[in-house]
């Protein structure tokens, strides 16, 4: 009450409703998990109430300065007394095991039942900074990344509503359905968390990990990165846009023809310039986080691409194959236990030819050569 | 009931000026070292924190990068249990078992002084990269977090390697502590000194000890085995070579959830004596306090899992770690019950040690009561890794440790110095301390439940309030602690001169000595009826 009160007399740069609680659920595992979160609280805030009212009315019964004398006892003498010390014990055990532990029981069931009546399956790689959505089923994937622009992160513009909750491609699915989620990484530890979902898990290279969601209405749902994943975890925001089952079709059909489209291009000899188009604008979604917008690096951290060996060495050998360590190795395959990750599984031929094509021309490197995605492709 | 020689008095050991504290064999000067050690990084860990709380201020990036971010949080951690927290319950150790059990010194008195020499290279090694990288050389300090995941340590920068022998020193200088607190309370006791009537500080010492003799080996393989994939092409904690990243969550919470336990019982040890003098009535229920030490010293090594219940672990496991941790509250609530009977029908005053213990049971009330939720497996995907666990450990390790070392601190300060602190500065600490420190993490468990991750150097809009009022919580907090500081030293420094029993109430050997207790402590042991 009070910190409401002073909340709302302060002027405040940005008004935002003040959250007491968990954000409204938005499927039946968010509404049980707050359900039992607020009974524990209440027996929590019970015990509490009660063993510090006990506490409090000793502090100001028994002071010496009421002149008290104090008592004697080290523990308890009579039969009564020895009744009266086991009670708290016993209710402490049946409120864990009973009154908690029943209902935990069951949430926790339910949490784990990934499998049963399942609608579709979602995969869900996490990489740094990034998540990728795959449909098995549909034959669709692509990758989500934040869309809120660096000015603001740098207090240079006025922040949007949806700060750092934004990203460019949103998970769709279909309200109504329940979708297994399946979960891996490439890298390090991500965990992928909706709070309206009641869902965290964690995202484990080489391991695959399952939760589950079945959202009740359509909506966006805001979620971030939850476990420590290096220098971009706080820019990792989960969205989720839910929609009609009609709505969801119509999604799937202009994705899936976006994404043909795309391969089609891949066959095309394409120009210079439109790669390097192509490859700016993935340079400053994908490798800017670490590489900076300049190409210039992170001392000791990120390699500069500037001036760089690797960027103004060759990329292929006189058979046309990979060069190993060279420029396109690296970002088709990645440098094992380094944050530069294999990007031959996220992005797509057009994808890293524009992005090599782009980074051996910028940044004052010089090669004028560049890759063609139908080269990627025979690379792969 | 006890007879002390003291009128003898040893003279110092021959050194003088910086060689006496480098060779020092005595117990309390290697228990001054660790005080003040610990003093010191407090206020270093501190620092750290107020740096990270001013970048939390408002959303946005300010006044540093994400990599600083990463690297005050966790060296924040990581200075705070194992250099500030720690050596302070070590301190008391050195300082006070030896007078409470009637022991001359320290059973192994060159092995003491090693244990805490080692700490300030530890403390070197840990701090240096954020020097180094000034420097350009390498990329700052450890930047994972203090418990330092594999496989994001594995490609971290070099500050992982400086944080990994640190930890090595720590955890020989902890492991020998250790083995001279059980020798010492094994062996020196004063005849007549039962274990049933060995005091629960040292009580509490003594099962501590066995704890970190347990599972301080644990870490020390589990960084050697990061050490060997960083450097030495294994594979223990990458999927792709055959080993498993999650074993490395496994090996670092086997340690890692009783060391909660390890900072706290030295300061469980201590509440009942405050309690109990400052209520001018004997300690409540000795045997069942002695005996929840056991049960959760046990109990503490058999729950690591509920660290790491979002990593997908099966059903039966989940369900196994929320019980046996909810089983911790059972033996949790015997301390509880037996410190507020022990205050029970008592004639209580209220001087600083008796408010800090005071305080520390009611805000560690809250840490503990917000456990017990957060064992829940399903509830707990919620709380994990959010604002809510932050505000949670606060208020166990802020409340229930620091606050207790605090108690501990205005208990014995007029013992070890010999004058008596500023009452009227000591109260201000407290009242300034307790309502700031719940301004600071309050606002935190709702930060939780709204959905803010932990570790992120920005946040949404949404989270801007509470962050505001946390961090100037916290600004008030960290300059509370400079009173601290003050009356610290004007206490060393001088003040009106403490007698042999310096609170009314207070029970055992160590006030049968003068204020400040002679050199060599006891030349005829005690004897205990």
């Amino acid at each position: 009450m009070l910190l409401g009160a002073i909340t709302t007399a302060i002027p405040w740069p940005v008004r935002a409703e003040l959250a007491w609680n968990f954000p409204a659920p938005a499927t039946p595992l968010a509404l049980d998990t707050l359900q039992v979160h607020n009974k524990f609280m209440v027996i929590t805030l019970a015990i509490f109430a009660v063993v510090f009212a006990i506490m409090i009315y000793s502090i100001f019964t028994h002071r010496k300065s009421r002149g008290v004398e104090p008592a004697k006892f080290t523990g308890p003498g009579t039969a009564a007394q020895v009744f009266w010390t086991t009670v708290p014990f016993v209710i402490f055990a049946g409120i864990d095991f009973i009154l908690m532990g029943i209902p935990a029981f069951h949430s926790v069931q339910m949490m784990q039942d990934t499998r049963t009546d399942a609608d579709m399956v979602i995969k869900i790689t996490g990489s740094q900074w990034k998540w990728q959505y795959e449909y098995p089923d549909q034959g669709i994937k692509f990758v989500s990344t934040l869309a809120t622009p660096q000015a603001q992160i740098a207090n240079r513009e006025k922040k949007d509503e949806h700060y750092l909750l934004e990203v460019d491609n949103p998970l769709v699915l279909p309200v109504g359905k329940k979708v297994r989620i399946l979960l891996t990484s490439t890298d390090v530890i991500h965990t992928w968390w909706v709070p309206q979902f009641g869902v965290k898990r964690d995202a484990i290279p080489g391991f695959i990990r399952e939760t589950w969601a079945l959202i009740e209405r359509p909506g966006i749902y805001r979620g971030q990165c939850a476990e420590l994943c290096g220098r971009g975890h706080g820019f990792m925001p989960v969205v989720v846009q839910a929609v009609s089952e009609p709505d969801y079709r119509q999604w799937l059909a202009q994705k899936k023809a976006g994404q043909a489209a795309q391969a089609a291009s891949a066959g095309h000899v394409w120009s210079r310039g439109d790669l390097m188009k192509h490859g700016e604008e993935l340079y400053e979604k994908i490798c800017a986080a670490c590489h900076q917008a300049s190409g210039q690096g992170v001392p000791g951290a990120f390699p500069a691409l500037a001036g760089s060996k690797i960027v103004n060495g060759p990329m292929l050998d006189a058979k046309g194959l990979l060069v190993k360590d060279g420029h396109l190795d690296r970002v088709m395959n990645g440098k094992p236990a380094t944050a530069m990750q294999a990007f031959k599984n996220t992005l797509s031929d057009v994808d890293i030819a524009g992005v090599v094509t782009f980074e051996r021309n910028s940044f004052g490197n010089h090669m004028g050569d560049m890759v063609q995605p139908s080269q990627v492709k025979t690379l792969r | 009931m006890t007879t002390a020689d003291v009128a003898l008095e040893h003279g110092y050991s021959g050194h003088r000026g910086v060689t006496r504290w480098l060779f020092t064999t005595n117990h309390k000067d290697i228990g001054t070292m660790y005080l003040v050690f610990s003093l010191a990084m407090f206020f270093v860990g501190g620092a750290m924190i107020m740096l990270v709380r001013a970048e939390l201020f408002q959303p946005g990036l300010q006044i540093m990068q994400p990599e600083l971010f990463n690297q005050l949080i966790g060296v924040h951690a990581l200075v705070m249990i194992f250099m500030a927290l720690m050596p302070a319950a070590t301190g008391f150790a050195n300082w006070m078992i030896p007078l409470m059990i009637g022991a001359p010194d320290m059973a192994l008195p060159r092995l003491n002084n090693w244990s805490f020499w080692l700490l300030p290279p530890a403390a070197l090694l840990l701090l240096m990269p954020f020097a180094l990288a000034l420097f350009g050389i390498g990329s700052g300090a450890i930047g994972t977090g203090w418990t330092f995941y594999a496989p994001l340590s594995v490609q971290d920068g070099m500050g992982i390697d400086f944080a990994i022998f640190a930890i090595h020193l720590l955890g020989i200088s902890s492991v020998m502590g250790s083995i001279n607190i059980i020798v010492t309370i094994f062996n020196l006791r004063a005849p007549g000194m039962t274990f049933m009537k060995l005091p629960l500080f040292a009580w509490g010492w003594l099962i501590t000890a066995f704890m970190l003799v347990a599972v301080i080996p644990v870490l020390a393989g589990a960084v050697t085995m990061l050490l060997a994939d960083r450097h030495f092409g294994t594979h223990f904690f990458s999927a792709a070579g055959g080993g498993d990243p999650i074993l490395f969550q496994h090996l670092f919470w086997f340690f890692g959830h009783p060391e909660v336990y390890i900072v706290l019982f030295p300061v469980w040890g201590v509440t009942p004596h405050i309690l109990s003098a400052f209520a001018r009535k004997p300690i409540y229920g000795y045997r069942a306090q002695v005996y929840a030490f056991w049960v959760i010293g046990v109990l503490s090594v058999v729950v690591w899992g509920h660290h790491i219940m979002t990593t997908g672990m099966p059903t039966g496991a989940l369900l196994y770690f929320m019980y046996s941790t909810m089983a911790i509250s059972l033996p949790l609530s015997v301390l509880f019950f037996c410190w507020i009977a022990t205050i029970w029908r008592g004639a209580m005053t209220f001087e600083a040690p008796m408010l800090f213990a005071l305080g520390m049971i009611v805000l560690f009330g809250i840490g503990g009561l917000t456990g017990l939720v957060l064992a829940d497996a399903a509830a707990d995907a919620q709380y994990h890794h959010s604002y809510f666990v932050v505000a949670h450990f606060h208020y166990t390790l802020f409340a229930g440790g620091i606050m207790g070392v605090m108690a501990g601190v205005y208990y014995w300060l007029p013992k070890m110095t010999g004058h008596m602190y500023s009452e009227k500065l000591a109260q201000w600490h407290f009242w300034l301390t307790a309502v700031a420190f719940n301004l600071t993490f309050m606002p935190q468990f709702f930060l939780g439940l709204a959905g803010m991750p932990r570790r992120i150097p920005d946040y949404a809009l949404q989270f801007s309030e509470f962050n505001m009022i946390s961090s100037i919580g916290a600004f008030v907090l960290g300059a509370s602690q400079l009173l601290f500081l003050y009356v610290v030293v004007k206490c060393i420094r001088g003040g009106p001169p403490a007698p042999a029993k310096v609170w009314e109430g207070a029970q055992g050997l160590e006030w049968t000595l003068p204020s400040p207790p002679p050199y060599h402590t006891f030349q005829v042991q005690p004897r205990v009826e």
